[in-house]
């Protein structure tokens, strides 16, 4: 997830450090983590030799299109049944007060759809054009096969305990999955997974949000202190996870929804008072799909950019879904997949597209009129009033609606918060999985959670934050390696489900 | 053949003059009583990661409480009234959900009280008793 984004427009708008003297604190830790660390960031963001492709991204790509082709398109052939899941259509009725799919979807798109939606989307069209959006949902559509391969292995291998609670996701499928098809090695992957996704959790899924949405909002309200943005967050935040006042949660909840919702309405708007540009803009997606339009890198750029954007922009092959998705109720873990797999659908496909649609439609980046290819000034595409990324995403929208900017700031404030409580709780489970479950190693683990919220938001350490992402696709690499033993129990539930389902033996309940 | 009533219950002061209105008539009519009481639920609604993980726990606890705080108390009491009762507990829309339990006993009338909210308070949140008289398979009954 938004590794890139800290060279977009939030960035370049981060206040400069309060005081010489934290400046200098900030420098040290930097210096320290940036010479402990420096390797790892190194060797997870490694280049593909002779190109400028992250090897990491193609491993997310390859096996989302590995999983694709071993499940014949099973996010294509089980579509519309996912839909009818999540409608509730198969869920028996003495079985209501149970999560629902609906819920399990809903908690875990809000940890996925965020900054990345907004901003990333813009640093990715930005670089590598209209061509870009193409590749994006390519790997979009792909990276739906990788979650549902992740979400069945997470529903099928979880722990039950007694008082009826749940804990799922990764840890557990390597550690269960692994022993039960005789295979060595799963207890360790399960701990590498673990502590890379505290890792992760700390990073990527916190002091990053809280240090963007601190961005976003001194962008709205002009600079103030990031001690502010920080405490204020850490102290909410805390009230939710350590508070147990779950009625906040359940407002923001509410309301990311809704937002999203809310975007991609206005986004669809904006489209249709274009609507007769909207031939051009596919056209100009294809073109700079298969040519790249000039673009730095020409067509790989565009793949790069396209490929990157979607592989961390769904998380798909990272693992936290699995962990969000083990708690709903079924008897079918393979159910879960299908309702899973329709979340890199809806982040990815429709809410990173309607952003790039935008940018394109109203004509943000400037096209040379002789060549029809774009103009680049320092390896970016040319903008109208020199944006770029989330500056880029509010200038496409309040070219239509002035109040657009204002509006975008909030929805960053609350995807930041949503993502936050989700990467909490994935980073909880991980660290329950390596320390025990118990009051006090949870409320370490909260405190220091919330403690790095506001170092995120107040400070830029680089290094920090850089290793934290590099953690969060060290989780990917372990993660993969499982489902790639894995996928074969994955197929027998699929096989024995459909089978199933066509016999009539899964009955419709509504 | 017998009447069956369906009465809607969740504890409070309305609900039990529903109950009683039940029993009396069933009590007249030779019929019987069918206690029900609907926890509210949509499967729709949202859930923190926290809450979707202990939900299973939650619902065991909430199906024991219901049972045993208000709807066993209600049961006992109609039976002591010599009147034939079963009782139900479920998760859903409220009156959804009655109109549906309904059905499946094959009930004749169902009974509910009302809470006397404002016109403005009915207006905004619904009432149970407004919506029920709406889509009630069969007659339905708002004891004040």
């Amino acid at each position: 997830m938004l590794k890139f984004m800290k060279y977009s427009g939030i960035a370049a708008l981060l206040p400069l450090a309060n005081a010489a003297q934290a400046q200098s604190l900030e420098q040290a830790v930097n210096d320290v983590f940036a010479s402990s660390t420096g390797w790892f960031v190194s060797l997870i963001f490694a280049t593909l030799p002779g190109t400028n492709f992250p090897w990491i991204v193609m491993w997310l790509v390859v096996a989302a299109a590995v999983f694709s082709l071993y499940f014949a398109f099973v996010q294509f052939r089980n579509f519309r049944h996912a839909i009818a899941l999540v409608r509730g259509d198969y869920s028996d009725p003495n079985d209501a007060g149970e999560v629902s799919h609906f819920q399990a979807l809903a908690t875990a798109l809000s940890g996925t759809v965020g900054l990345g939606n907004i901003a990333g989307v813009a640093v990715a069209v930005g670089i590598g054009g209209a061509g870009a959006t193409f590749w994006m949902i390519l790997a979009g559509l792909l990276g739906m096969a990788t979650k549902f391969t992740e979400c069945t292995l997470g529903v099928k291998y979880r722990n039950e305990y007694e008082d009826g609670t749940v804990s799922g996701g990764p840890m557990y499928y390597l550690t269960k999955g692994f022993a039960e098809r005789g295979l060595p090695g799963g207890k360790i992957l399960a701990v590498l997974f673990a502590v890379f996704c505290i890792l992760g959790s700390f990073g990527g899924g916190n002091m990053f949000q809280a240090n963007q949405a601190h961005g976003a909002l001194v962008g709205v309200m002009g600079d103030f202190s990031g001690l502010i943005t920080g405490v204020v967050f850490a102290a909410v935040v805390f009230l939710v996870i350590a508070g147990g006042v779950q009625s906040i949660a359940r407002v923001t909840e509410k309301i990311v929804p809704f937002m999203a919702v809310l975007y991609v309405g206005t986004a669809l708007i904006i489209i249709l008072m274009n609507i007769d540009m909207i031939g051009w803009a596919f056209g100009q997606i294809f073109a700079g799909a298969f040519t790249g339009l000039g673009v730095a890198g020409g067509v790989v750029g565009a793949l790069i950019q396209g490929f990157k954007r979607a592989a961390f922009s769904n998380e798909a092959g990272v693992g936290s879904a699995a962990i969000a998705h083990s708690a709903v109720r079924t008897n079918e873990p393979i159910t879960e997949g299908f309702v899973s797999l329709l979340e890199p659908f809806i982040d990815t496909v429709v809410i990173c597209t309607m952003t790039a649609l935008v940018i394109i439609i109203t004509q943000q980046m400037i096209v040379d009129p002789t060549t029809g290819n774009y103009m680049i000034e320092g390896g970016k595409i040319a903008t109208v009033g020199g944006t770029s990324g989330v500056a880029l995403t509010q200038a496409a929208f309040g070219s239509a609606f002035g109040f657009a900017p204002t509006i975008l700031a909030i929805a960053v404030v609350l995807f930041a918060f949503s993502t936050m409580i989700s990467w909490s709780y994935y980073g909880l489970k991980a660290w329950t999985f390596l320390f025990g479950e118990g009051r006090t190693t949870e409320l370490v683990f909260k405190t220091l959670f919330c403690l790095l919220i506001i170092v995120g938001s107040a400070s830029s350490l680089g290094p920090v934050i850089d290793f934290s992402d590099a953690a969060l696709f060290a989780m990917a690499v372990v993660n993969i390696i499982g489902l790639y033993f894995l996928m074969p129990i994955v197929k027998r539930e699929l096989d024995s489900y459909v089978s199933r389902l066509k016999s009539g033996q899964i009955k419709k309940f509504n | 053949m017998s009447v069956k009533f369906v009465v809607g219950f969740d504890g409070s002061a309305a609900s039990q003059n529903a109950l009683d209105f039940a029993i009396a008539r069933a009590k007249a009519q030779g019929g019987r009583v069918v206690v029900a009481h609907v926890l509210e639920w949509s499967p729709y609604s949202f859930l923190t990661p926290q809450e979707i993980e202990e939900r299973h726990g939650r619902r065991s606890q909430e199906l024991a409480r219901a049972e045993e705080m208000i709807l066993l108390p209600a049961v006992q009491k109609a039976t002591d009234a010599g009147v034939e009762t079963a009782g139900v507990v479920r998760y859903g829309h409220i009156a959804q959900t009655l109109c549906k339990i309904c059905k499946e006993e094959g009930a004749h009338q169902i009974v509910v009280g009302r809470h006397g909210h404002s016109e403005m308070a009915s207006r905004v949140f619904g009432s149970v008793a407004g919506s029920l008289v709406q889509v009630a398979p069969v007659p339905c009954t708002v004891v004040p």
